[in-house]
């Protein structure tokens, strides 16, 4: 009885290449950015330049984890804009707080 | 598939305001994930943005890397703090160990993905394959964190001499080993008050996410989204997960890179 209702009554379709092809593409990428930036650690002399692009590179690697693995883009038009559009006073909170960090600096040393 | 998917919104339990339809086209419980995960998304953030303001309120260390000693007047470079590995005591292998913990989790967002990716297909063998392996990974993270931790906390063989006032708010000068949220030999109080709390909470929601991880497996392996029609479950889940992958790409840079 228990075994009877433990089978599966749904249809089981096919593996779709092209996704999984698709999904091991964007892991690869996402491997490459990250491998980048540890060279980058190593070689690059530390200064505002590097950090500007460790943070543009990680924010390429959020948009690739949000847009291919969570399929935000594939949702509708008005939950992807509410979702999206938030995040962008975080920017401005970045930038603030920065500003707010370096002022500090300047009086402490 | 299709005739599956439209059968969510149409629960007769829930009527419009219940949230019984679809306003995005999406159910009602993924859309409550994202909304969800946009507010942990602020949480999350506001701790990272304070790292940031704090770090570049301090000095950077300048000097070259062979004379590096922590200090509570700089801010220490990370490469030369997250240099060890587990089994290999004294070996000098920057970053060595977090980018294994990186590849560790990227690799279980990809397994995440694949089982949503068999979910959508009702096969249940395959979500049950991906679900195990994910569940490896996170916990394997986890492990590495424990040790991470274990490690920052006991420190280095030969600590560093600091001056700093005490829990007695005394002023004192004396060799400090590893790390706590009074003081530690790497840099400043906050440095090490901002990595505890940072990458706890992060800690905290990735054994979240194992829990959550288990108990999708364990649904998924003895048939209940077979019965229930559809693999959603799968899906909603995954989307925690992806987001804990998410926030760790956030702390690695924050952290272990500038």
């Amino acid at each position: 009885m228990l075994i009877q209702e433990n089978k599966s009554t749904l249809e089981v379709q096919p593996r779709n290449e092209e996704k999984v092809k698709k999904i091991w593409k964007t892991a690869g990428i996402l491997l490459a950015i990250t491998v980048v930036e540890f060279i980058m650690a190593f070689t690059m002399d530390r200064g505002i330049i590097l950090y500007f692009l460790f943070i543009a590179l990680t924010i390429w690697k959020a948009k690739y984890i949000m847009m291919e693995f969570m399929h935000l883009g594939e949702e509708a038009k008005p939950l992807f804009l509410s979702i999206i559009v938030p995040l962008i006073f975080l920017v401005w909170l970045v930038i603030a707080l920065m500003k707010e960090g370096s002022e500090i600096f300047l009086l402490r040393w | 598939m299709s005739a599956h998917s439209t059968a969510i919104g149409v629960s007769p339990k829930r009527g419009t305001w219940g949230g019984g339809n679809e306003p995005f086209k999406a159910s009602y419980g993924k859309i409550m994930m994202w909304f969800f995960l946009l507010s942990d998304i602020f949480t999350f953030a506001a701790f990272l943005i304070t790292y940031l303001a704090l770090r570049v309120s301090y000095p950077t260390y300048a000097g070259p890397e062979s004379d590096f000693l922590g200090s509570n007047e700089y801010w220490p470079v990370p490469e030369l703090v997250f240099e060890a590995l587990p089994f290999l005591h004294g070996v000098n292998a920057p970053l060595i160990f977090v980018g294994i913990m990186t590849f560790v989790l990227i690799s279980s967002s990809v397994t995440m993905v694949l089982a949503v990716e068999a979910g959508h297909r009702n096969d249940r063998n395959d979500v049950v394959k991906w679900m195990l392996w994910t569940l490896l990974g996170g916990i394997t993270f986890l492990g590495c964190q424990a040790w991470e931790w274990n490690h920052f906390i006991h420190g280095t063989d030969g600590g560093t001499v600091l001056t700093y006032v005490n829990s007695l708010n005394r002023i004192v000068t004396e060799t400090v080993f590893g790390a706590n949220l009074n003081v530690n030999e790497y840099g400043p109080p906050a440095f090490a008050q901002l990595f505890f709390f940072i990458t706890g909470f992060h800690g905290f929601h990735v054994t979240i996410g194992v829990f959550l991880l288990f108990l999708c497996f364990y649904q998924a392996a003895v048939g209940v989204y077979d019965k229930r029609g559809h693999y959603e479950m799968v899906e909603k889940i995954g989307l925690y997960w992806h987001f804990v992958d998410l926030v760790w790409v956030f702390v690695f840079t924050l952290f272990y890179l500038i």
